[in-house]
């Protein structure tokens, strides 16, 4: 069968009025979720597919928006024939609270005061989503997911499922991710919430009641972030050292194409990302450590779980480096998992998950191809 | 019965059912699917090969893609109680290494290769070309294989290595060969342990 696209899709709102009991020990006493699914759910409801979303990602994993003409950030891995394939599975994206697209987030109106949440969202991590999309698959009547897949804090997401509720996952496909994170890997999420902190209309994160946003700190933010997405040699192949001039002419203006990438994917993102979503998402991913509990055991931490796994990482990722994948492999195998491990040459660095190398699709498809429904 | 078959059987019969396998150089992850159906086990598979892993992945065997030559570092001590290799230590360039790493992490180890000394590989060699057979199926210039050995050979490194020999079987294609098999086996299958 040939890769069609879902076509025009368009988000579903649920809300939810049963308070959310946070791991912060906050709670949140009401809240929306955004969502789209692609797919039609089988009699037995056993086909469904959570498609978790990392940092900046959304519920809309695929298709297109009539709209604005938006395509799904995973469209070439969801959809009809392709390697996660919507004619045999229903497959669901869900924005995650904190998020900006649209679930409870900053952003959104804090029923309390009438006015938005602000700093005062309480923050969120990666358990609690999973906790929330539990909720929605409630709501959807989907009692067991044949599969929970996330890259990257996505993968997190995919890991935390088959933690948290292990009798609701047959498979967890946990893509460019980690454990948890390095001290350097929170170094990097550290600077970029200073840029954010420290810009001068951020107002202690209640910027939208002031009419304006911290765009100079979110797009550094998204700078930093950017080139450790990318491997040295794939920017080095896409800029190198091009001059704009193509000579120096001694100036802070943009000169090299390197510069004028980062500063337009910043602005770029400032343009529609918020900066507390970005602060907050962050410091779920800091937190993440599904072993802090077994005294860093990853393997007791590991223990409770039933799924079968897929993991996944990429030769040049070094945010998500090969040998964090390696420990997840290395901790479901000694807790007696069923566990496949592939490596993926490919010179895109973290970013790697999102494109559609031959090898990793094919790999993907190959697994997928043998999920029972 | 094709050797590859008879392979298998033998792999199998040392094998109690249950049991944590561990498959270095797995292939397509048909031995694992083979032990898996006629001993239960819970099997594992190691490989490099790009095209191999999705062929893992299509007949739902666990492969784990890493380079053995790195050795198994991330594999905890004794936790398989058997370590397969099979036709594959001569593609190795770390012999003693992996040796080591396999009686590390498993109970026993199963080793199979194809024996270099086989009368055939001789009579080739002696008609002035290197050997082409069924279990040496590559013409000199584009072998996988790197280490050529035979079963005398094979036994001297275990001694010195301080690896015990726990049972060894000498096949051409699928007869037992107890007589000189050094001369006459094609391929031997070797069950290892910590001496």
């Amino acid at each position: 069968m040939t890769e069609q696209s879902v076509g025009i899709v368009a988000p579903q709102t649920a809300h939810f009025n049963t308070p959310l009991p946070l791991k912060s020990g906050g709670v949140l006493p009401e809240y929306d979720l955004v969502y789209e699914t692609y797919g039609t759910l089988n009699a037995s409801r056993s086909n469904a597919v959570l498609v978790c979303h990392a940092l900046s990602g959304s519920h809309h994993v695929a298709g297109v928006h009539a709209d604005s003409g938006a395509v799904g950030w995973w469209d070439n891995l969801v959809g009809p024939g392709k390697p996660l394939d919507t004619g045999r599975f229903f497959v669901i994206g869900v924005n995650n609270l904190g998020g900006c697209y649209g679930s409870s987030g900053p952003n959104s109106t804090n029923p309390a005061t009438g006015k938005p949440w602000g700093a005062d969202f309480p923050f969120v991590t990666v358990e609690d989503w999973v906790d929330a999309q539990a909720r929605l698959a409630d709501l959807l009547g989907i009692e067991r997911f044949a599969a929970v897949v996330g890259g990257s804090l996505g993968g997190m997401q995919a890991l935390s499922w088959t933690l948290q509720y292990p009798e609701r996952v047959g498979h967890a496909l946990v893509i460019a991710s980690a454990p948890k994170l390095t001290a350097q890997n929170i170094a990097f999420n550290e600077v970029a919430r200073q840029a954010i902190l420290k810009d001068p209309e951020f107002h202690g994160g209640h910027y939208y009641e002031h009419g304006v946003v911290p765009t100079r700190g979110l797009a550094l933010a998204r700078m930093v972030g950017h080139i450790t997405y990318l491997s040295d040699d794939s920017m080095d192949q896409k800029f190198g050292r091009s001059l704009r001039h193509d000579k120096p002419v001694f100036s802070y203006d943009v000169e090299f194409e390197i510069e004028s990438y980062l500063r337009y994917q910043g602005d770029k993102f400032a343009g529609y990302f918020d900066a507390n979503t970005y602060l907050l998402t962050t410091k779920a991913l800091d937190y993440y450590d599904p072993a802090f509990d077994y005294s860093g055991d990853l393997v007791a931490a590991l223990s409770r779980a039933t799924a079968d796994y897929l993991v996944v990482s990429f030769t040049t990722d070094w945010r998500f480096a090969p040998s964090r994948s390696r420990e997840i492999v290395y901790a479901l195998m000694h807790s007696d998992r069923r566990v496949s491990y592939a490596e993926i040459d490919c010179p895109a660095g973290h970013d790697s998950f999102l494109l559609d190398d031959a090898q990793y699709h094919a790999v993907l498809r190959a697994y997928i191809d043998n999920i029972r429904i | 019965m094709s050797f590859q078959r008879y392979d298998y059987d033998v792999i199998a019969n040392w094998i109690e059912p249950g049991e944590r396998i561990l498959d270095l150089g797995c292939g397509d992850g048909s031995l694992l699917r083979y032990l898996g159906e006629v001993r239960q086990v819970r099997g594992y598979g190691v490989e490099n090969d790009p095209e191999r892993i999705v062929a893992c992945a299509r007949n739902g065997i666990n492969v784990i893609q890493i380079d053995m030559e790195q050795g198994l570092a991330g594999f905890d001590d004794g936790f398989f109680d058997h370590v397969i290799m099979s036709l594959s230590l001569q593609a190795m360039r770390n012999t003693q290494g992996i040796l080591r790493e396999m009686l590390r992490v498993g109970r026993e180890a199963v080793v199979s290769f194809p024996n270099f000394a086989y009368w055939r590989h001789r009579q080739a060699i002696l008609n002035g070309h290197m050997p082409v057979s069924k279990n040496l199926p590559y013409q000199w210039y584009d072998t996988p294989n790197v280490r050529f050995f035979t079963i005398a050979d094979f036994d001297t490194l275990c001694e010195q290595e301080g690896i015990a020999i726990r049972e060894r079987l000498a096949f051409d294609e699928d007869k037992v060969i107890t007589e000189e098999p050094n001369f006459l086996a094609s391929v031997a299958l070797y069950r290892l342990g910590r001496a």
